[in-house]
């Protein structure tokens, strides 16, 4: 065991860095804060870089215990964290990424009043995400993922003053709550069952179990509630309607929490929970299945979105839909292999986003943007490259992790590879269609009004101070992290090259291999997996086809399209009336149960009521009996008497019986 | 020979008739002359008892009564004068200054 004692400092100095700016933020300058929300930052990311190249596979996985924190009976947790191949990946990528977003930050955030608070918060969700991943046990794993949750809703709702906002944020807190739910319930399972909630306990306790091939029991139980558990963090059917709704935070927010980092932790966890999932078939089965139908059902909705934002927000959802294909049908190291091409890839598609959005004064309509290729070229050719990535052209990276998770998904079953390669295509098409309205044809925003700039489309209030005129280019602080982004997105890819991402993560997921083995060995011909490879890249570059008669041959054949097919445009333009649905279905009745029955009937009329009933009894009684006390000295004289003729008549009936 | 029930009856409607002038009486010298009634009531049943079992201490106590209640006559008579002095009335009702 390589001791690295250093470990717990990395979660540490982002909280560090989030206390100082939080406290004393307000009143230091901004370059005070930056320099500090920067350099903890910075550090926490040079330390994973130093720990990672101290890294050898032959000793992991190295524990570090930092303090006790519950003991009862046998049952002990402690704040302890660990590190393996898995934890390292997740490490590098949300201290790298998350630190490049720090960078974009500073320039996207500078003339907001609130920069302070923005980078303490921040700093809030490095500290509690890189808890979650570095934890050694599923409680401390609990911290951080509640932590992510906070740091979440405080982020989305930065702008708490816009009504929208504000409840977008609640709206995002509770729908996880409801994943939580089933993540604790697995929690109080596994401490009924094995008494630990330790990784490595709970792990040797499941291992010599045989898988649950009859369908249920314990093992298939926990493993469906921590599936409700990720399919809240990372917004899958049926719980990803908050994630859209999300987008209401700063664009570096859904860069990193929405994108990169936080919303990966459902798959993380799934992946981390391998040992479980492997011997519960039927749980495996529905990670796999919620995978691939959110996949198809997100990828169809981000067709018709008219918000940047909006687009990448259902794409995101969609991707994440892939890694859990991924992770349901065993293929596990392809799962967090795309979770870290993803976050390379789409964290530059959303910084690239706030770029524009950025550029021409917070508007985030597609329709009101185009030609912005010849304002913002830098912009323009990292999001092209991400874009090409996500659609899966090689070389880019998503290009290596989709071709696996779809290969594996072939393994599996042909359905899910199917609906894979189907929602490849449609990837393809809207991101490519993003591009077209963004950056292709003319502007199409309000030109050149130079004396009061973007009339009044500033949604967010970040652009006072620049006079929007012309669309400009991102000063070169937020540049950077995209060209960085951008390289990442191309060479990301090759880590995964002859499997070496597969074979160094295999320690971890030694236990899924033994299952997924057996499926896979028979399949080792080259020859259709190049076919299947070819399959995925002709649907990419027939999306991006189609994209580009619609978009920029074409650009009033989609309007036609969208009249001939008025019912299901309107569907899909409305989500599918999800959100509607779910109002209806939950949150209505849920209202009113709670107004009618809890508040007006329980709480009003039995708790209040008992209480208020109660004083009122008391203050009737005692008002009647306060006439006894009346200062009159004869009828205490008659009550005397009474009372005596009372005692005389019992003794009288007394002695006559 | 009278037996002893009469006098006790006889006892009991005098003490009786002493409580209901006490309670209905408005007057301070009727409700004096009440209490002189109940205890005579009492007094009566104690000499009909020590006159039933041959017992002196019964009679011994009817004196100490009736010292008693000379004594508190002429304590009561001054009072109820002083009373009517600063008052001048003598309705129980209407001396309640200390009644809130």
């Amino acid at each position: 065991m390589t001791p690295n004692p250093y470990l717990w400092l990395v979660p540490l100095l982002p909280l560090a860095g989030a206390a100082i700016n939080g406290f004393f933020g307000r009143r230091s300058s901004r370059k005070a804060i930056t320099a500090v929300a920067l350099v903890f930052c910075g550090l926490a990311f040079l330390l994973a870089v130093v720990i990672a190249a101290r890294f050898s596979s032959a000793s992991a996985p190295y524990y570090f215990n930092l303090a006790h924190w519950l003991r009862s009976g046998s049952f002990q947790v402690d704040f302890s964290f660990y590190l393996d191949q898995l934890s390292l990946v997740m490490l590098l990528v949300v201290t790298g990424v998350g630190f490049l977003i720090h960078i974009y930050s500073v320039g996207y955030m500078w003339d907001d009043d609130g920069y302070y608070r923005f980078m303490s918060y921040m700093n809030l969700f490095m500290f509690f995400m890189l808890t979650l991943v570095l934890a050694k046990n599923y409680l401390v794993m609990f911290i951080g993922w509640e932590g992510v949750g906070l740091a979440s809703y405080l982020l989305i709702g930065y702008w708490f003053t816009k009504d929208s906002a504000a409840s977008a944020g609640k709206k995002a807190f509770i729908v996880n709550r409801i994943g939580d739910f089933g993540f604790l319930i697995a929690l109080f399972l596994m401490i009924k069952h094995f008494g630990s909630l330790d990784f490595t306990h709970v792990f040797a306790a499941v291992r010599p179990l045989s898988p649950e091939t009859a369908g249920t029991g314990l093992l298939t139980a926990i493993g469906l509630l921590l599936m409700v558990g990720a399919a809240g963090k990372s917004a899958q059917i049926p719980l990803y309607v908050w994630l859209p709704d999300a987008m209401e935070g700063p664009t570096p927010v859904s860069a990193l929490i929405h994108a990169a980092t936080m919303v990966t932790a459902g798959v993380y966890m799934v992946a981390r929970s391998s040992v479980i999932f492997e011997r519960a078939p039927t749980a495996m089965m529905a990670v796999a299945i919620i995978g691939t139908l959110t996949a198809l059902f997100a990828a169809t909705i981000g067709i018709a979105q008219t918000d940047i934002k909006k687009v990448l927000a259902y794409s995101t959802i969609s991707q994440l839909g892939y890694m859990f294909m991924a992770c349901g049908v065993g293929a596990f190291s392809a799962g967090i292999f795309h979770l870290m091409t993803h976050a390379f890839f789409k964290g530059l598609l959303f910084l690239a986003a706030g770029s524009v959005i950025h550029g021409i004064g917070g508007e985030q309509d597609m329709r009101k943007m185009g030609g912005l290729r010849l304002y913002m070229p830098w912009t323009f050719a990292t999001m092209g490259i991400a874009t090409l990535a996500i659609a899966g052209i090689p070389p880019f990276a998503g290009f290596w992790s989709k071709d696996e998770i779809l290969w594996k998904a072939f393994n599996a079953s042909w359905v899910y590879w199917l609906i894979g390669v189907i929602t490849a295509f449609i990837t393809s098409f809207y991101m490519f269609r993003l591009m077209y309205m963004t950056f292709g044809g003319e502007y199409r925003g309000a030109v050149v009004q130079q004396a009061h700039g973007h009339d009044g489309h500033d949604a967010h209030g970040h652009g006072q101070g620049h006079g929007h005129g012309e669309p400009h280019e991102s000063p070169w602080v937020m540049l950077g992290p995209l060209v960085i982004l951008a390289v990442l997105s191309v060479v990301g890819g090759f880590v995964g090259y002859g499997n070496r991402f597969e074979h160094f993560l295999a320690p971890v997921f030694q236990g899924a291999m033994e299952v997924a083995q057996e499926t896979s060995h028979e399949a080792v011909d080259h020859t259709l997996e190049y076919l299947l490879m070819g399959v995925s890249i002709s649907v990419a570059v027939l999306g991006w086809l189609l994209a580009y008669l619609l978009y920029s041959r074409h650009p009033q054949l989609p309007a036609r399209i969208a009249a001939k097919l008025d019912g299901l445009y309107q569907a899909v333009a409305h989500k599918y009336y999800i959100d509607e649905l779910y109002d209806a279905l939950f949150v209505k009745p849920l209202i009113e149960g709670s107004t009618t029955i809890l508040w007006h009937d329980i709480d009003q009329g039995v708790i209040d009521a008992a209480v208020n009933d109660s004083a009122d009894a008391a203050r009737h009684v005692s008002d009647n009996v306060r006439h006894m006390q009346s200062g009159n000295l004869r009828s205490y004289a008659g009550w005397v008497a009474a009372g005596g003729a009372v005692v005389i008549a019992y003794m009288i009936w007394m002695g006559v019986r | 020979m009278v037996p002893l029930s009469y006098y006790l009856v006889l006892s009991g409607i005098l003490f009786a008739c002493g409580v209901l002038g006490f309670l209905i009486k408005r007057n301070i010298i009727t409700i004096f002359m009440s209490i002189e009634l109940m205890l005579n009531g009492v007094n009566l049943s104690f000499v009909a008892f020590a006159a039933h079992w041959h017992a002196l201490s019964g009679q011994v106590f009817v004196f100490f009564v009736m010292v008693v209640a000379a004594a508190e006559a002429a304590v009561g008579l001054a009072i109820i004068i002083a009373v009517y002095r600063t008052r001048e009335t003598l309705n129980v009702d209407r001396v309640n200054l200390l009644k809130l």
